[in-house]
C-alpha cells in the first residue's frame, strides 16, 4: 500500500472506508463524518503538510445506496506528493463538511460542485450557484440522470424561436 | 524601498483638525456598489465583478461568471475519447494547442500509452511555441488594458508569425486539435522546421523590445509594482499556479514538479518573483518565453530525425491518414475508433500540465467502454478568480482590471 495511505489508515483506522492505487495515483476514501477531520490533519500535520489544493470534483452512481461521491484532491509543495480524498454522500441528506477553513480556494471549487451536483458543504461561507445563473431551477446538469439536451427551459427563450412561427 | 510597499497602505482622509478643511462641512459616506462587466472590453470575455467601493477603493467584490457555460463537462460524458479533443480547443481558445496536449496526456496516462521520441520532441516544442504566444497575448492585452498601447501592436506582429505557423501545421490558427491520443495528427514539414530555426535568433532580440516599452515606463510601473501583493501562503491555499504562484515566490512548475513530454531532457530553469505583485508576474512571463526559446533550440538539437509520430497502439490510436485511404484495414481501426470509440479500462487518473496559465489539470473517471464516465477540468483561470475577492481588497477601481488581467483569465476556460 502507498505510505500516505498507510499512514492514515494507522492514523485513523475508523475512517478510512477504502484505499485505491492506479496507474500511479492513490485515492483514499473517507467516512462523510471524519472527512473534515483527516484533512484538517493532512494539511496540519509537518509530515504530510498539504498546502496546495489541486481540485475538487464529484462523481454521481446513481446505482449506489450512497449516490455521490465527493473528491478533493491536494498536494504538497514541500513534500512532493499528492492524494486524492473521497466520500461518500447519499442522495437524500446531501451534505459534506466544507474544506474551505483548510484551503481557501475550495470555496469556488466547492461552489461549483453544489451547482452541478447539488451537494451542500456545512460550514461554507457563500453556497451559491456559480456557473449556471441564480434563478435556475431545472436542476443539477452533471447528475446523470439530468437529459444532456436540458429540461426545456431553453425552449422558452423568445429569441430561440424568432422567424420560425 | 518605499514605492514596493503594498499599496493598501496609503488611505487618503480629510483631517478634520487642519485649518484649511476644517470649516468643510462634513459629506454623508455610504457604500456604492458598481457593476463592471459583463461588456466591460478589459473583462477578457464575459465576466462581471460587483464591487463594493469606499470611494474609490474596493472594499469587497463578488465575482459573477457562468456566460460562456457551455457544459463541456457533460458533453465530454456523451461523446468518445477523441472527440473530445475539439472541446478542448475551444476552453482556453488562446491556446489551445496546450489544451490538446493536457487532455491528450491525462487519456494516455489512463490508457497507458508511451509516445514515440519524435513525437514527445515535437509536442513540447509546439507547446513552448504555444506558451510564447499566450505569453505575447497575455503582455499586449493587459499592457493595453494598464493603458500602454504601443506593446500591443508589437507583440501581436509577433504572435502573427507563430500563428501562420499554425495555419500551416495544422489548417487552423486558433482551434488547431493537432495533438492526438497517443501522439500528433502528422509530422511538421521541414520548411516550417528552418522557419522555426529562424525564428530562434529573430526573437530574442524582440523580447528586449516589449521590455524596453515597459520595464522604464513610470505608468506601468506605477500600476503594476506593489498591486494586488498575493503572499505565498495564500498563493498555495488557494490553489493559484503558474505565473500567478511563482510570482510569490514558489517555484511550483510541472515541468520540473512532475516533469513529461521533453522537458526531462531539456536544460531550462524557471523564474521565481519575490514580492508576489503583477509586476513580478509579469516579469516571470518575459522571462519564460527566453526560457522557452532554449526549450525549443534544445528540441530542435536532440530530436531524432525520422521515426513515427503515433505510438503503434492499433486498439487507441489512429492510423496514418495516407493509409487510411487506400488500405481496408486501417479504415475500419479509423471508423471504428470514431464511431465507437476505444475500449478504456475501468479506473480514474488526475494528470495536470503545466500550460502557460497555470496547472491544467484533467481527472478522468473511467467506467469501461469508450466514452468517460466522468471528466472533470481544472482550469487555472476558474481558480484564480476565486481569489479575487482577496487580492482586490483596498485596491483602486482601476486596478480590478489589473488584478483579473494578471492572472491571464480566458473566460471560456474559466466557465467550460
Amino acid at each position: 500500500m502507498h505510505p500516505l495511505a498507510e499512514s492514515l489508515q494507522a492514523r485513523f483506522p475508523q475512517a478510512v472506508v477504502s484505499v485505491y492505487e492506479w496507474r500511479g495515483d492513490v485515492a483514499v476514501t473517507i467516512t462523510r463524518d471524519q472527512v473534515h477531520e483527516v484533512c484538517r490533519y493532512l494539511r496540519e500535520d509537518p509530515k504530510m503538510d498539504f498546502d496546495y489544493m489541486v481540485h475538487v470534483s464529484s462523481v454521481d452512481w446513481p446505482d449506489d445506496e450512497e449516490r455521490f461521491e465527493v473528491v478533493w484532491e491536494v498536494y504538497s509543495i514541500r513534500h512532493r506528493h499528492r492524494i486524492r480524498i473521497k466520500a461518500r454522500v447519499p442522495e437524500q441528506d446531501c451534505f459534506v463538511d466544507s474544506m474551505v477553513d483548510l484551503w481557501r480556494g475550495a470555496e469556488f471549487m466547492e461552489r461549483e460542485v453544489f451547482d452541478m451536483m447539488g451537494i451542500r458543504f456545512n460550514n461554507h461561507p457563500d453556497l451559491r450557484r456559480i456557473l449556471m445563473p441564480d434563478e435556475y431551477d431545472e436542476g443539477w446538469p452533471l447528475r446523470k440522470d439530468f437529459p444532456l439536451q436540458g429540461k426545456g427551459w431553453r425552449d422558452t427563450f423568445d429569441f430561440l424561436n424568432e422567424g420560425t412561427t | 524601498m518605499a514605492h514596493l510597499e503594498d499599496q493598501r497602505e496609503t488611505i487618503y482622509k480629510v483631517d478634520p483638525e487642519h485649518p484649511e478643511t476644517k470649516d468643510l462641512p462634513v459629506l454623508r459616506s455610504e457604500e456604492l456598489l458598481l457593476n463592471m462587466g459583463p461588456q466591460h472590453p478589459a473583462t477578457h470575455g464575459v465576466l462581471k465583478v460587483i464591487l463594493d467601493l469606499e470611494g474609490e477603493r474596493i472594499t469587497k467584490s463578488t465575482v459573477v461568471m457562468g456566460f460562456l457555460h457551455r457544459g463541456v463537462e457533460k458533453l465530454a460524458e456523451h461523446g468518445t475519447y477523441h472527440q473530445f479533443i475539439p472541446h478542448t480547443d475551444r476552453l482556453d481558445y488562446v491556446c489551445a494547442m496546450y489544451n490538446n496536449f493536457a487532455y491528450c496526456r491525462a487519456v494516455e496516462k489512463l490508457m497507458d500509452i508511451t509516445v514515440p521520441d519524435r513525437a514527445e520532441y515535437l509536442r513540447t516544442m509546439v507547446a513552448e511555441i504555444q506558451r510564447i504566444i499566450g505569453h505575447l497575448f497575455w503582455l499586449g492585452t493587459q499592457a493595453l488594458d494598464i493603458g500602454a498601447m504601443t506593446v500591443f501592436f508589437y507583440t501581436f506582429r509577433d504572435r502573427e508569425i507563430l500563428l501562420d505557423w499554425f495555419d500551416e501545421l495544422c489548417g487552423a490558427r486558433l482551434t488547431t486539435s493537432w495533438y492526438r491520443i497517443g501522439g500528433i495528427e502528422k509530422d511538421l514539414p521541414d520548411s516550417l522546421l528552418e522557419k522555426v530555426r529562424q525564428f530562434l535568433d529573430y526573437f530574442p532580440p524582440k523580447i528586449e523590445e516589449y521590455v524596453i516599452f515597459l520595464e522604464k515606463n513610470r505608468i506601468w510601473l506605477a500600476r503594476t509594482v506593489g498591486v494586488a501583493v498575493i503572499t505565498a501562503e495564500d498563493a498555495l491555499s488557494f490553489g493559484l499556479s503558474g505565473p500567478t504562484l511563482r510570482g510569490s515566490g514558489v517555484d511550483y512548475d510541472l515541468r520540473k514538479y512532475e516533469s513529461y513530454g521533453a522537458y526531462p531532457k531539456c536544460e531550462f530553469s524557471v523564474p521565481v518573483g519575490k514580492n508576489g505583485d503583477t509586476y513580478d508576474r509579469y516579469w516571470i512571463r518575459i522571462e519564460e518565453m527566453r526560457e522557452s526559446i532554449k526549450i525549443i533550440k534544445q528540441c530542435l538539437e536532440q530530436m531524432p530525425k525520422e521515426g513515427a509520430v503515433m505510438a503503434d497502439v492499433p486498439s487507441v490510436t489512429l492510423p496514418p491518414k495516407d493509409r487510411v485511404f487506400t488500405n481496408l484495414e486501417s479504415m475500419i481501426q479509423q471508423f471504428k475508433l470514431f464511431s465507437q470509440g476505444f475500449d478504456a479500462p475501468a479506473g480514474e487518473i488526475y494528470c495536470g500540465t503545466e500550460a502557460h496559465k497555470g496547472e491544467l489539470g484533467f481527472y478522468i473517471v473511467s467506467t469501461g467502454g469508450g466514452n468517460p464516465y466522468r471528466l472533470k477540468i481544472r482550469s487555472p483561470s476558474f481558480i484564480h478568480m476565486g481569489a479575487f475577492d482577496h487580492m482586490a481588497k483596498g485596491y483602486m477601481i482601476a486596478d480590478a482590471v489589473t488584478i483579473f488581467g494578471s492572472y491571464d483569465i480566458v473566460m471560456g476556460e474559466c466557465d467550460r
